[in-house]
This record gives C-alpha cells, sequence and structure tokens, in this order.
C-alpha cells in the first residue's frame, strides 16, 4: 500500500501579530513547525502501513527551509520525504497549491490513499485537501475523526458534521482529510531521529513535475490578497475598580434584564 | 518574481526589516531575494524609492468572463431542514446583488426539498433552483460536487455564496477547483468595491490575528463561504415574487464512489452554544477541568450554556463542541461572559459579535478586555461566586 501524506510548514499562528507601524507581519520570536493537523494525518498513514504493509511517502511544497519539517516526519515513520520547491511556486493561493501537489504527486506511480490534514493553521482555509482529490480524480472525505476499519481495498471511516457525523466507505484510491481526535501521534523514536539525520530528500521543480507555469504561484492564483490589518477592538469598555464585592455588585447592576 | 532595481535602491535596510519571511538580504550596494520569498508585497509597499516590484507572467484568460451575473447562494439542506445560514446568506446576497443591480438566486440540492423554496423566496431569493434527487438524500462530496458544478456552469453566476459549515467546507473547494474559481474560505465580511464592482472578500487568517482582504480580478464566478451567525438574514417578507426552476440532474453527475453507511447525530452535546441567548465561557485560567463545575453553576443561576476557549479544549477539559473561536463556532449571544480567557484574537473573531461581553480575568492586561462591555479584574474563583450570590440575591429581591 503506498500511503503519501501532504504537510506543511507554517509559522506557530498564535504568535503571529501585524506591525502596527509598518503593517507587515511581525517575524521576531515566531517558530516554523508543522502544522498540527499534519501531523495527525502522518500519525494515521503510518498507523496504516503498520497494519497493511507499504510505504508513507510525506511531501511538502515550500521554501528550501521546509526540508526541516520532511526530516521530522521521517523521524516519526514515514519511509521516504519529496520536497517540492521551486521560486514559480511562490505567491500560491489553494488553487495553485492543489495543483501543484498534485502534479507532485503523480510523479509517484500508484498512491492509494492521500492524507491531508483538516486545515493549515496559518490560512485557516480546508481547500487544498479537497482540491488535490478534484485534480487527482479520487473520491474525498474531509474531517475524518476515526477509521473504523481498513483494507487495502477500501477504509470505512466516521466524518465530523456539523450535528454529528457520517460513516462513510470509500475504495482506494481516495484522499482523506482529518482532525485531531482521530489519532495520538508519537513521539520520534531515537532510531527514527537517525534515518531522518541521514535521508536524502529529493527536490522537485516545476520541470520536474511537468507543470504549466501558467498555473503556477502567483500567476496561477484567482484570489489576490489586497490588504492586510488588524482585528478592531471594541470601543465602548467599562472596567469596573474596587473589592470583588463592589465590582460583582457593579456588574450585576448593569446586567440586571439578563436574569 | 520579484524585480529588484538596483539603480533606485538605496540600500536602507527597510525591505530586509519588514520581510516576514526573512526572504530578502542587503548586500554592498543592493539587496538581493531567496527562495523563502512568497512574493507577499510587504517589501514593495514599504519601499520608499520604488525600487521593488513584483512581475507576474501574463495569466490566462477566461474567454467568457463578461457573461457571468448574479449572486448565487448554496441553499444547505440536512435531514430535510434547510440550514440557518441559509437565510444568512440570502441576507448578504440581497445587499450585494441590489449593488450589483442583479439577480439572487439560491440552490437546493435534496430529495423533496421543494417545500422550502417559498421560505427562501421570502428570505430574499429571486429565483430557487431545485435539484432533486433521492442519490442527493445524503450529503455526498463527489455527487455534490458535480450536480453544483453543472447548474453554476448552467445560470453562470459572478458570485457564488456557501456556509462555512462541516458540508460547505467540504464541497466548495472542490467545485471551486472544477470551475477553476477562485475561493475564500470563512469570509467575516462580505461588499462590492465601488470602483470596478469586484466582490472584496474578508477573512480572518494566522488564527484570527490578522484580517485579509481578497478578490478575485480575473475570474468567475468569484466565490466565498461564510461563517455561520456572521451575516444577519433579512425579516421573511412573504410578499416577495420568485421564480422556482426545477435542474434536471444528469445520471452521471449522481454516481459515487462514497457510501454512507450512517449518520449519526450526536447527542453527547443536546446544547447548541449558536443559538443560546447567554454563554458563560471558561479558558486556560480555569487551570483545571474542575474549573468548569464553577463556570455551569454561573450558567445553571443564567440559564446559560457553557463555551470555552481553544486552550480550554485542547487542554482536554471539555468537549470540541463548545469551543468558541476561529477554529472552533462563531457565536453572538446577547450576553457572553468569558473567564479566564486571555482573548486571543482567534477567540475573539468567534465572539465579538456578541451584545455585551463581560470578562474576568486576573491579568488587566489580557487582550479579552480589548473586546469587553464590562471587566472585571481578580481571581475567577473568588469573582464568580461572589456573582453567583449576589445574582441570587438579586433574583430573590425580585
Amino acid at each position: 500500500m503506498h500511503i503519501v501524506v501532504c504537510i506543511k510548514q507554517v509559522p506557530d499562528a498564535k504568535d503571529v501579530r501585524l506591525d502596527p507601524e509598518t503593517n507587515t507581519l511581525a517575524r521576531e520570536g515566531v517558530e516554523s513547525i508543522m502544522n498540527p493537523y499534519d501531523r495527525h494525518a502522518l500519525e494515521e498513514a503510518v498507523a496504516l502501513k503498520e497494519e497493511h504493509g507499504g510505504t508513507v511517502t510525506v511531501i511538502t511544497m515550500g521554501p528550501p527551509q521546509a526540508e526541516e519539517v520532511l526530516r521530522e516526519s521521517i523521524a516519526c515513520g514515514a519511509d521516504q520525504a519529496l520536497l517540492v520547491s521551486d521560486r514559480a511556486f511562490a505567491g500560491a493561493d489553494t488553487w495553485a497549491t492543489s495543483y501543484t501537489l498534485a502534479k507532485a504527486i503523480q510523479t509517484l506511480g500508484k498512491v492509494d490513499l492521500t492524507l491531508c490534514g483538516k486545515q493549515a493553521i496559518d490560512g485557516d482555509t480546508a481547500q487544498v485537501g479537497p482540491g488535490i482529490a478534484c485534480r487527482l480524480g479520487v473520491p474525498f472525505v474531509t474531517c475524518v475523526q476515526k477509521t473504523r476499519q481498513s483494507s487495502t481495498e477500501s477504509i470505512i471511516v466516521e466524518r465530523m458534521m456539523d450535528d454529528g457525523f457520517d460513516v462513510v466507505q470509500v475504495p482506494f484510491p481516495a484522499l482523506l482529510t482529518v482532525v485531531k481526535d482521530i489519532n495520538e501521534p508519537r513521539v520520534a523514536s531515537l532510531k527514527g531521529k537517525m534515518k531522518a539525520k541521514k535521508a536524502t530528500i529529493p527536490t522537485l521543480s516545476a520541470a520536474d513535475i511537468q507543470a504549466e507555469p501558467q498555473n503556477l504561484g502567483l500567476t496561477g492564483s484567482p484570489t489576490q490578497v489586497v490588504r492586510v490589518f488588524s482585528p478592531e477592538a471594541r470601543g465602548d469598555r467599562t472596567v469596573f475598580t474596587g473589592t470583588v464585592e463592589e465590582q460583582v455588585d457593579q456588574l450585576v447592576r448593569q446586567l440586571k434584564d439578563h436574569f | 518574481m520579484l524585480k529588484i532595481d538596483c539603480d533606485k535602491c538605496i540600500v536602507c535596510g527597510i525591505c530586509e526589516a519588514s520581510c516576514p519571511f526573512s526572504a530578502i538580504h542587503v548586500e554592498d550596494d543592493c539587496v538581493v531575494v531567496d527562495d523563502n520569498c512568497t512574493l507577499c508585497g510587504a517589501c514593495v509597499d514599504n519601499c520608499e524609492v520604488e525600487a521593488l516590484s513584483i512581475e507576474v507572467a501574463d495569466k490566462k484568460v477566461q474567454d467568457d468572463f463578461a457573461d457571468w451575473a448574479g449572486v448565487m447562494v448554496f441553499g444547505e439542506c440536512r435531514h430535510g431542514a434547510i440550514a440557518p445560514v441559509t437565510y444568512e446568506l440570502l441576507g448578504v446576497g440581497r445587499k450585494l446583488a441590489d449593488t450589483r443591480g442583479v439577480a439572487l438566486s439560491v440552490v437546493l440540492l435534496g430529495k423533496n426539498v421543494a417545500e422550502n423554496s417559498d421560505r427562501l423566496i421570502a428570505a430574499g431569493a429571486d429565483y430557487v433552483y431545485l435539484a432533486e434527487h433521492d442519490d442527493l438524500e445524503q450529503f455526498r462530496e463527489d455527487v455534490y460536487g458535480y450536480v453544483l458544478e453543472d447548474i453554476i456552469r448552467q445560470k453562470k453566476p459572478e458570485i457564488v455564496l456557501a456556509g462555512a459549515t462541516a458540508i460547505g467546507r467540504s464541497v466548495i473547494p472542490f467545485v471551486a477547483t472544477l470551475i477553476d474559481a477562485g475561493l475564500t474560505a470563512d469570509c467575516t465580511r462580505l461588499e462590492i468595491r465601488e470602483s470596478d464592482g469586484m466582490l472584496l472578500q474578508t477573512r480572518p487568517a494566522f488564527g484570527g490575528n490578522i484580517m485579509a482582504t481578497i478578490v478575485c480580478p480575473d475570474t468567475r464566478p468569484q466565490m466565498a463561504t461564510v461563517r455561520p451567525k456572521v451575516m444577519a438574514a433579512l425579516e421573511p417578507d412573504s410578499s416577495r415574487v420568485g421564480v422556482i426552476e426545477s435542474i434536471e440532474v444528469q445520471p452521471n453527475a449522481v454516481s459515487s464512489k462514497i457510501e454512507i453507511l450512517e449518520t449519526v447525530v450526536s447527542d453527547q452535546d443536546q446544547v447548541n452554544i449558536q443559538e443560546v441567548e447567554t454563554l458563560v465561557a471558561g479558558g486556560r485560567g480555569l487551570d483545571s477541568a474542575k474549573g468548569f463545575e464553577l463556570i455551569r453553576e454561573l450558567a445553571d443561576e443564567l440559564g446559560a450554556a457553557v463555551a470555552a476557549s481553544r486552550a480550554a479544549v485542547d487542554s482536554g477539559w471539555i468537549p470540541y463542541p463548545h469551543q468558541v473561536g476561529q477554529t472552533g463556532k462563531t457565536v453572538n449571544p446577547k450576553l457572553y461572559i468569558a473567564c479566564g480567557i486571555s482573548g486571543a484574537v482567534q477567540h475573539a473573531v468567534g465572539m465579538q459579535s456578541s451584545d455585551i461581553v463581560v470578562a474576568i480575568n486576573r491579568d488587566a492586561n489580557a487582550p479579552i478586555f480589548d473586546f469587553a462591555t464590562y471587566g472585571i479584574v481578580g481571581d475567577l474563583y473568588d469573582v464568580i461566586p461572589a456573582l453567583i450570590k449576589r445574582i441570587q440575591e438579586v433574583k430573590s429581591e425580585s
């Protein structure tokens, strides 16, 4: 069984702010991490491989430094990794990203299952997974919270819905996006870390994946960011003073109508 | 590509300082850019001597660009009931359609869903397109996607809106890829740009720490998903008239590889935090799962439901359906009491449209106070018991 996991290196979103003076992203002290949802996709892939045998390939599209998360993936159980990197990919939105990743996956030969995290924590769009499935022409299920049963031919999963969940069966080849509830990712083993250190990670360029230049990066992106700004604060706040009892008393007087 | 004009460059270093990705560096008499560049444009905006520009190769041209007109809403229907977000989309869709001087339509997929048509017209729709088929009774990504693709290609709307729900966030990206359209997820604001009629789509990014406004200048339709409870529905007007049209469902569109074996409606969380008038929410400041007992006590006193921040859910103190924020639910109750929640923007984007926000936090500098109507600075383990006691006193007086 050949399982591909799509990984993204992201800035730790909780630390990202706009510099109020320059209106640009402040990068000081912001760490680059493996997108947390992708960690669960990787764990699910490794668990399926352990059950059915096969290979887990991780791929990422990003700058050369994104190699870090690929090595981390190998340490956590992936067999091989591919970095899809080219200046031509810069500025890609979800449309161009799913095009690029699908093209890269198509160079890998037979793939039974592609796994992605539900979304990346920098953009939070959840659009790349379904986009890749569309381009690969395979059925997909999003927000998978549990694998109920699997074989080398198909998988039965629980898909999270707003009011509960659906139990869904899908034959391979297929693509799934996963949420955090699906598993508890393992920590890298010492052996894994050694393997990660030694691994050779090939880089695929735009030419290597036979991509059409018009579909790549900023050129290929239908969406365009025209403005970034900080969210607005509320203007009308009152912070009470005094002892706890005094503050509570003032609050209760303001909220009387709600009891 | 980032183009650097070394004749203009004065090597001031502002671009290097403004690059969020450390991709541009000052060298002897000019700057150089490396592979980390994402073409975000921050350096271009900040360069005072216009030495930097972004060069984009010729984009593909959409031949029928001018043929696309009208606003279309994906009417979400589950177990025969219209999802409330559909009415909210019709509310904002009506405004966009009126500004553009075009029609507003709604698409309904399912089995026997026609009975909802009048309500959708009363909510603002000029056209109701009904795609009814036995195989559309249950949601399956591929089937819904191909049927929607078909309808969009037939009707050619310039704007397509859908709810950022489990269903919308799953099928709409698939549809956007099928028809090569730009799609913006989780919009919190939609408006028409006066100068050229483009749809301005505003959404939170980086966990809500930053807002971004996005356009799709060269492709149609312009697609967006909108979070539930962000837009307002119109008052239903039963005197409104509209056209109901049945759409023929192509047999190849409903052939699916996905099989739904079972649908489970969860009973673990009977209270939907999006539907109640008062919420009491707990965060990291509770220090343990036990803290939610106190939160529940206050909620019971107020007839409220319990909500939580991501930190509390990630700590395993309370299940995910209670989570408010960018990665949880958006709520807008009449009263929202945030206890021990620092108020990271990721949380704030999910609750800031509440009518009244009360913040209880021991850190007077916590950002939650920026989003609060009333704030109490103090330890919640002192404040909440005092508050419960005072509420009980007031109740017994009246």
